[in-house]
């Protein structure tokens, strides 16, 4: 069955580009194979009947935040060759928020009743999201776009050098906000 | 509304849209490698280490390319997500758009909403504008003469 294959293929790309972007040892590595963990799920999401999240995902998290976390990279202290070692210190703490995010996962895939066949309904979300947005939920979708004035002219703010006159330098990038963008 | 064999969903419909998707992408991936297989057999293969060295203007390249970029392009990316997300609520009000214009009263309603919706972030944007968050060279004339921006 095609369907099966797909998953599958899907699954496979999802997985194995995964486990690139934890195992890689170039960060701008690990962050372009993000890229195809992003898109494998993206097209999970089209197998079950997600349309518009499967387009979300391509959109939002494929030309946007991954474009911010690579954004991100550049912006940070460039790591110098062979510094960052793996010593004890570094796989105490990973190893304990590893094994603590796993058991939260672990906890919600076991403790969430799965529907065992999903009620697959060929017909598209996005129509139906687009009338709900124009009937029922009016207000909340002009809210969003409130947040969005507000995250963008937050993102200004923070940005924007305080001390204009300072010299600062050829780096510019004196206090590198860290904060990332939630969306 | 839910059909007795989930086959006959998964062949119509949505799932076809999307399997054209799908069928584009490995297209593309697959004439991006055959010309790139092509190409391999007929090149000469004449290994060189200068011919791998990063091309520098012609010069021997000087230290890394990787370096700490401005901090202005993160900004421009933040507002690059901002009007991502709001295409994302574009996009389902222009899928039904057509359908509600054809009922009376409802489509002038649907296009004052996104009106609105797109109002609000145009005040953000003249907002950034008016600001001078969006000029890339206002600290070029603030600086001192002589002294090198980093990052362009």
């Amino acid at each position: 069955m095609s369907g099966d294959l797909a998953f599958y293929g899907f699954a496979a790309l999802t997985v194995l580009s995964a486990f690139y972007v934890v195992f890689s040892r170039n960060i701008v590595h690990a962050g372009f194979s993000l890229l195809f963990t992003l898109f494998g799920v993206a097209g999970l999401y089209a197998m079950l009947a997600a349309d518009f999240l499967a387009a979300t995902q391509v959109i939002v998290y494929i030309g946007g935040v991954l474009v911010l976390i690579l954004f991100t990279v550049m912006m940070t202290r460039i790591p110098r060759r062979g510094a960052g070692g793996r010593g004890l210190d570094r796989f105490v703490p990973a190893g304990v928020f590893a094994l603590l995010l796993f058991a939260l996962l672990y906890k919600v895939i076991t403790g969430t009743p799965w529907a065992e066949k999903a009620p697959v309904s060929a017909d598209p979300t996005t129509a139906r999201l687009g009338a709900s947005f124009l009937t029922d939920f009016v207000f909340p979708f002009e809210f969003v776009s409130l947040i969005l004035l507000a995250a963008m002219i937050g993102a200004a703010i923070l940005i924007r050098d305080r001390r204009p006159a300072a010299d600062d330098g050829a780096g510019g990038a004196a206090a590198p906000t860290g904060e990332e963008e939630r969306s | 509304m839910i059909p007795a064999c989930p086959l006959a969903a998964v062949s119509t419909g949505m799932h076809a849209d999307f399997a054209t998707v799908l069928i584009f992408i490995l297209f593309g991936v697959f004439f991006g490698l055959l010309a790139l297989g092509i190409a391999r057999l007929l090149r000469p293969h004449n290994p060189h280490p200068e011919k791998l060295v990063t091309y520098e203007c012609g010069e021997l390249p000087q230290g890394s390319a990787w370096v700490r970029f401005n901090v202005r392009f993160y900004l421009i990316a933040l507002f690059f997500i901002v009007f991502d997300v709001e295409v994302i609520f574009l996009y389902p009000w222009a899928v039904v758009f057509r359908q509600l214009a054809a009922a009376p009263g409802l489509g002038l309603l649907a296009l004052l909403e996104m009106l609105l919706f797109l109002a609000i972030l145009v005040v953000g944007l003249a907002y950034v504008w008016a600001k001078g968050d969006l000029d890339w060279v206002k600290s070029l004339t603030a600086r001192p003469a002589g002294e090198e921006v980093a990052g362009e």
